[in-house]
């Protein structure tokens, strides 16, 4: 949970976060309806842009997922409100550091 | 008052201290991608490149196919960023660093009627988008007759706060030019996320203006948040239902306005839309009806002009949307033709044949938004590789979900691709994986 902590060097996830992984990627899979399995999604690539292919629009749906899931409200720290899509695993991990419910 | 900065507000004549500063950095060339994030960035850029003489090419997306046929139309472009990461492949300036607070005493700069401020363009049928001149004049004619429609002429100091990218034809006007020609004041930031346009609305004074779309007001009606007391909520891009219309009145005590336009006329109309479902020409223009088209003319459009929906002129000022002519494609305020996507598709190598399909929202979508498929014959090529391909080519809300593999297309005799047979093609299709 670092601010340092870039994809390539993080350490392996606390094995409670793999099974929220595979939560926030089945919700993902669900309401986006991709013909991809949520097992398949790579914890590690980025969910925008290059790697699953979301765009600004998913995201927003996902931003609605987890608000109503998980009692977090998005918020875009910097300009770039991509930044906590970067992965799964980050998405996973911000999720279990700010929920609500 | 000309903006706020993260709830700072910034005068005229900070404003113009920043136009002269920037303007004065500018490179010789004449055309300029205006591709600053910030809005209050963005105008400043805009403004110095009138004042400096150039003119602003607004594409609707920075895709590196659409970017290359730019410098085809105006070999040179320069990118003006205010991004250290951008991306863009045009020579870049940075947005140079401002004074903070810096002012210069007043002076009225004149820019001339005629003068030819902004090429927008369409996604066009054959691939190569479509210019469309903007002179300066057409553009403030525009933005006066919305400030009027919208009631920011009432002498109070409005505060516009807009969800849209500044680029956007929309975001253009009503937020940064109907917020300069009108004496009311827009906000640099572009919230995202609900819960950073309520801070955005809190962080301005009151009277507010929200100038969204309807994803965005359908993602704020499903969180769980508090709309600061906001005047008036602003839609556009796609039309709006009543229902929601009603629910966002009622949920965030305002009044909702719905505006109708085009790239090629800027807004023409606009609708209460939970009173009503006409819409309401504005000032001056008026509709005429040939054969199956609608054209657009008089008022701030000045010369007639086709607009691409299916328009029913219910009295002399006022008419019904029936939605897009057959091959126009908008998403979430994107607009291409499914034309301009079947050549982009086509022309990827190892493409043998292939066609783009809309498909309707799915079922519990909150978003509600269209999407479009593809099917494609490429027996060279995998899905990654050709998605990768078309990711250069086309805008990421127009990508092909499902792109489907298929062995051919049931093209009929004339070569055309009948909508059923391509439906039950793809519906096989999709059964398959």
């Amino acid at each position: 949970m670092s601010d340092k902590a870039s994809p390539l060097r993080q350490p392996a996830p606390p094995a409670d976060n793999v099974a929220l992984q595979q939560e926030v990627a089945g919700l993902i899979v669900a309401a986006l309806n991709l013909d991809v399995a949520a097992a398949d999604i790579d914890v590690q690539a980025p969910l925008y842009g290059e790697g699953l292919g979301l765009d600004s629009i998913d995201i927003l749906e996902i931003a609605l997922v987890v608000s109503k899931q998980y009692g977090i409200q998005l918020r875009a720290d910097s300009e770039e409100n991509e930044q906590i899509f970067r992965s799964l695993a980050y998405l996973a991990d911000y999720i279990a550091a700010h929920r609500t419910k | 008052m000309v903006a706020y900065r993260a709830g700072a507000p910034s005068s005229a004549r900070n404003f113009l201290a920043d136009v002269l500063r920037v303007a004065a950095a500018l490179p010789e060339r004449k055309h300029v991608l205006n591709a600053c994030n910030d809005r209050y960035r963005f105008t400043v850029a805009f403004a110095a490149s009138l004042v400096a003489n150039k003119v602003s090419l607004l594409p609707s997306t920075h895709t590196p196919e659409v970017i290359r046929q730019l410098t085809e139309f105006a070999p040179d472009v320069f990118c003006l960023t205010d991004d250290a990461r951008c991306q863009i492949d045009l020579p870049r300036v940075r947005f140079p660093e401002l004074v903070p607070g810096e002012t210069v005493p007043w002076q009225q700069i004149e820019i001339e009627q005629d003068r030819l401020a902004a090429y927008v363009f369409t996604s066009g049928s054959t691939g190569t988008p479509l210019p469309y001149r903007k002179t300066w004049g057409r553009l403030v004619n525009c933005v006066r007759f919305e400030a009027q429609r919208l009631g920011l002429l009432d002498g109070r100091s409005h505060a516009l706060v807009g969800t849209v990218p500044p680029q956007h034809m929309y975001g253009f006007e009503s937020t940064v030019l109907v917020a300069l020609q009108s004496g009311n004041a827009f906000s640099a930031g572009r919230p995202f996320y609900p819960a950073d346009v309520c801070s955005e609305l809190d962080s301005v004074p009151e009277p507010r203006m929200l100038v969204s779309t309807p994803v965005h007001l359908r993602t704020l009606l499903g969180a769980d948040v508090d709309l600061p007391a906001t005047d008036l909520v602003l839609s556009a891009t796609a039309p709006l239902s009543q229902n929601l219309a009603r629910e966002v009145e009622q949920r965030f005590a305002t009044r909702l306005l719905e505006i109708y336009g085009s790239t090629e006329t800027g807004q023409i109309a606009s609708r209460r839309t939970a009173e009503t479902v006409e819409w309401q020409l504005f000032d001056g223009v008026r509709l005429l009806t040939e054969a199956e088209e609608t054209w657009a003319e008089g008022g701030h459009v000045e010369q007639p002009t086709p607009m691409c929906d299916v328009l029913e002129v219910t009295a002399a000022d006022r008419f019904l949307l029936h939605g897009r002519l057959s091959d126009l494609v908008n998403i979430a305020g994107k607009r291409s033709s499914l034309s301009y996507l079947n050549h982009q598709l086509n022309a990827v190598p190892g493409v043998v044949d292939g066609a783009f399909f809309i498909r309707e929202p799915d079922e519990g979508s909150s978003t509600g938004v269209t999407r479009v498929a593809a099917v494609v014959v490429a027996p060279g090529l995998d899905a990654t590789g050709l998605t990768e391909q078309l990711r250069r080519r086309i805008d990421a809300v127009f990508m092909p979900r499902p792109l489907l593999f298929v062995d051919s297309l049931p093209r009929n005799d004339t070569g055309k691709l009948p909508h059923d047979s391509l439906r039950s093609l793809a519906a096989a299709a999709m059964k398959r994986t």
